[in-house]
């Protein structure tokens, strides 16, 4: 589980950008506000992942699937 | 699916963009200085200078257009229930990159939107400056991905996320009813304003549809190179685009490196001064601009930005660092620009960002 919360914009992509290198089927990420889940499905899906994203409480749960 | 995706996301922040561009001539149409229907650095500035914390008498107005984006910002949030009170991400970090990052504006003299304004009406003295611009971003992207992190902000009471939109409220509350407290320049830039009713209602436009788009000058061309990202960068080209349209229309287009509107010709220190503007806004995860939108979101780190470049912005006018517009006295063509001061500030400024980037990258092991 990849811990973006509080973490600002660009970090929480930088932090997929590097789990994504080893090409993983699947990912979750943890995300605390919606321009990061944004961003991250923008750049998820232009490599090639579905993205699912759930609420939890305050925060979002996205699952990145190949 | 893709198309219609890649649609969702460029329209709002196309819209934004042309909306900024819009609003922007409207304002210099109505009053502001030409080339500055928007300029954050310059605004705030000129706020720091009405509650006298500069004394430098061309520079003195509480523009209104920064409450009402503070304002715009913290309505469409709660609107749409995005509004989250949070800060700790180094704070201190942030007034001291905020400053910097002002005074390298001023040295220039524009925020990176007047920066893309002047470039609208032809000023082609921007051009330096917006190479400068992107030269900080790549310095600053080169510290994103080794890692750099100011650290994480976490859930505050949500009267402190209300900070900066409460101060906002005072200035204007002081204004509407005490403006005899506050100081206004009779002449200069900062006499020349839009009726405040019109410029409330230009920033809280640009608030709200900056917050649904998350529009950011920095983020734009930061995202082009972090991940081949357009989507931001197309918010800067629609400013860019309507404001030229509009100054063609208009009449006010003038494509010329001389006799700009508050412009000067020392292109190396416009360089320099939006590099290390640039810089300071990838660490601080964005331009001033986006600052003012996330204060609005309830994020107190960026209230403390906001704060530390009104600092800076104090500190520019009373040490001689901001930059002076080229001017013709008596016929004759006199290059403005910045004087030791300023030079020495931006030296300065490089190595404070240097240090801070390199002392928030992980430790061995982390």
């Amino acid at each position: 589980m990849i811990d973006t919360r509080g973490l600002s914009c660009p970090i929480p992509v930088v932090m997929v950008q590097k789990a994504v290198k080893d090409a993983p089927a699947k990912l979750e990420v943890l995300a605390d506000a919606e321009v990061a889940v944004e961003n991250i499905t923008r750049f998820a899906r232009s490599q090639g992942y579905e993205v699912s994203v759930t609420e939890d409480g305050i925060d979002y749960k996205m699952t990145l699937t190949k | 699916m893709k198309k219609q995706f890649a649609l969702r996301a460029y329209l709002p922040v196309i819209i934004t963009g042309v909306v900024v561009g819009i609003a922007a001539l409207i304002l210099t149409a109505m009053g502001n200085p030409k080339n500055m229907g928007f300029c954050i650095a310059c605004f705030e500035r000129d706020i720091a200078g009405a509650l006298g914390l500069h004394s430098a008498a061309v520079v003195q107005y509480i523009r209104p257009e920064i409450i009402g984006m503070v304002l715009g910002a913290l309505i469409s949030a709660v609107a749409f229930k995005e509004f989250r009170a949070k800060s700790g991400s180094s704070p201190a970090c942030r007034f001291v990159l905020g400053a910097f990052v002002m005074i390298g504006a001023l040295v220039f003299l524009g925020c990176p939107l007047r920066m893309v304004i002047r470039l609208g009406g032809g000023d082609l003295t921007a051009v330096a400056a917006l190479l400068g611009f992107l030269a900080g971003i790549l310095v600053g992207l080169v510290f994103l991905k080794k890692g750099f992190t100011l650290g994480r902000a976490y859930p505050i009471r949500r009267g402190e996320g209300l900070m900066l939109p409460g101060f906002m409220v005072i200035l204007l509350c002081l204004l509407l009813f005490a403006p005899q407290l506050l100081k206004f320049s009779e002449s200069g830039p900062g006499s020349m304003h839009a009726p405040i009713a019109v410029a409330l209602i230009a920033g809280l436009a640009v608030g709200v549809f900056a917050q649904r788009s998350r529009l950011c000058m920095a983020g734009g061309l930061r995202d082009v190179f972090l991940m081949k990202d357009f989507t931001l960068l197309s918010g800067f080209l629609a400013i860019w685009i309507t404001i030229t349209i509009g100054n063609l229309v208009l009449g006010s287009y003038n494509l010329s490196a001389l006799s700009q509107p508050v412009a000067h010709s020392q292109y190396l220190w416009s360089f320099l001064g939006m590099a290390l503007a640039g810089w300071g806004s990838i660490l601080l995860g964005g331009c001033p601009l986006r600052q003012l939108i996330l204060s609005g979101e309830g994020n107190g780190d960026s209230a403390v930005t906001v704060f530390g470049m009104i600092f800076g912005a104090a500190l520019a006018h009373n040490f001689g660092l901001a930059g002076s517009a080229d001017s013709v006295v008596d016929g004759v063509y006199k290059v403005g620009g910045i004087k030791t001061p300023g030079m020495v500030a931006v030296c300065i400024g490089f190595v404070v960002l240097l240090v801070i980037s390199l002392t928030h990258l992980p430790k061995k092991g982390d």
